[in-house]
């Protein structure tokens, strides 16, 4: 195994009296394609948002590619352009056309000219199939469109890992094979990635690793084939079972 | 008939009495002009400041601006006047009327215009935070680049509209002498013992402020984007 990219332990998560995280550890090498499944409510989210400091964690440590992400000295500015992230919902700015969504942290964060910067989002949104889409805004796009925009403004700023939390759970069916697609051709591009998704058939073929979480712990973890073809767990062949039936 | 007409316009479109004063209701515009533009660049500036200072959420500060703004969005304006003219004199400092117009109002504007600007930060989606800061920008370079542009977009029309009903109020200044439009007309009205002044009075303010509404209008369609 590859020296971790990505390495939580003993992550505890409590929001008021509810305990989210109990205990947590996550490790993932270089390369590889984590996917993180479980019932709603399980943690899975406040796990991923945990790892950015876009939650924060009431104790444990998250170290990735290296840093201490909880240490009050590190610049987590900095830190966080390492970390790419797609959100559900995609969070596109929706004053600014997708090639400024793609350029903003460019410019602001990493320092670079307008001229650099829209030469990189243009090779951003040429990754995600949009080169043509650069003009315009995220109301002229389709959902899948929008997530694919917000998959270029991360993956721009060349992050280390990347980080999707149900990254298509909000498209409509026909839209969502566009984005797995772009998820799969940056996988083969050797990016880590970290993946909140029920796209059961995409974890079956694309990831090297399952983790199953229920009532804010990891139950259990392995290859797809073995999580999905004979669980060890009791929680986790109902979790499977249910998902499969739909 | 013809004599009630003649009558009416003696009384209230005299030319004679309107040529004379002209002057002075131009230099009422003037002053009007002057207050109004104190009052807006001022009011709403401050009110951006508070609402910025308000959304680092510095609980202690937070209750201090609320206790501010709910107190002059409570207050009448001409309270405010008043309090200020007659009052500040006590405490050493004599501001004349054109200042203590100027500060109450922009005092009104600013608990106004911040809680729009406030309304409007907090009506972000929450996400649109989180996509920037998991980005790598700060705080402050999420608020500006992110947060602001779309929360001017939704305080454009109150904000407009609330500018323009507080600027209106310089006519108050006329209690603590400023002579601006009001002040000027009514002036001209009991040295000539005619209301014709009052009308030109009226008209100056709709010279005035019917561009200002107009304009609001073409700002509100300019910061709208399609969804």
């Amino acid at each position: 195994m590859n020296r971790p990219i990505v390495d939580a332990r003993g992550l505890h998560k409590h929001f008021g009296s509810l305990h989210v995280l109990k205990g947590v550890d996550l490790t993932v090498a270089e390369r590889e394609l984590v996917f993180v499944i479980g019932p709603s409510g399980s943690g899975k989210s406040t796990l991923l948002r945990c790892l950015n400091r876009l939650e924060e964690p009431s104790s444990g440590s998250v170290v990735v590619d290296g840093i201490d992400m909880l240490d009050p000295r590190t610049d987590i500015n900095h830190a966080r352009q390492r970390i790419g992230m797609v959100f559900q919902s995609f969070n596109l700015y929706p004053h600014m056309t997708a090639l400024g969504n793609v350029t903003l942290a460019l410019r602001k964060v990493a320092g670079k000219s307008r001229a650099q910067a829209e030469a990189l989002g243009r090779a951003a949104l040429e990754r995600v199939g949009l080169a043509d889409r650069a003009g315009h805004t995220p109301g002229q796009l389709s959902g899948g469109q929008q997530q694919r925009v917000a998959i270029a403004r991360s993956i721009a700023l060349e992050p280390r890992v990347m980080l999707f939390d149900e990254p298509t759970s909000a498209l409509d069916p026909e839209l969502v094979g566009s984005v797995l697609e772009v998820m799969r051709s940056l996988r083969e591009s050797g990016m880590t990635m970290i993946v909140v998704s029920h796209e059961m058939g995409f974890a079956r073929n694309a990831a090297d690793r399952v983790v199953f979480m229920d009532e804010g712990a990891i139950v259990e973890a392995g290859p797809p084939a073995a999580i999905f073809e004979s669980p060890a767990h009791e929680r986790t062949r109902t979790f499977i079972g249910q998902i499969q039936r739909h | 008939m013809r004599g009630d007409w003649a009558r009416f316009t003696d009384t209230f479109l005299n030319a004679k009495v309107m040529h004379k004063y002209l002057p002075d209701i131009l230099s009422g515009v003037v002053v009007t002009i002057e207050l109004a533009f104190l009052i807006v660049v001022t009011g709403i500036a401050a009110g951006l400041a508070l609402a910025l200072l308000r959304s680092l959420a510095i609980r202690p500060l937070n209750w201090l601006i609320v206790v501010i703004v709910d107190l002059f969005r409570s207050l009448p304006p001409l309270v405010v006047i008043v309090l200020i003219y007659f009052g500040l004199p006590s405490v050493g400092l004599s501001p004349s009327g054109f200042v203590s117009t100027w500060l109450s109002l922009a005092f009104v504007l600013m608990a106004f215009s911040e809680e729009i600007f406030w309304a409007g930060i907090t009506s972000v989606d929450r996400g649109q935070w989180e996509a920037a800061r998991s980005t790598g920008l700060s705080f402050g370079q999420t608020l500006m680049s992110v947060v602001l542009p779309q929360a001017f977009r939704l305080t454009i029309p109150p904000l407009t509209n609330r500018t323009i009903a507080i600027t209106k109020g310089t006519a108050l200044g006329t209690v603590v002498a400023v002579t601006e439009i009001l002040g000027q007309a009514s002036s001209a009205m009991s040295n000539s013992y005619n209301p014709s002044p009052l009308i030109m009075g009226a008209a100056a303010y709709l010279v005035l402020f019917f561009p200002v509404v107009v304009a609001a209008r073409w700002v509100e369609t300019k910061f709208a984007w399609k969804r």
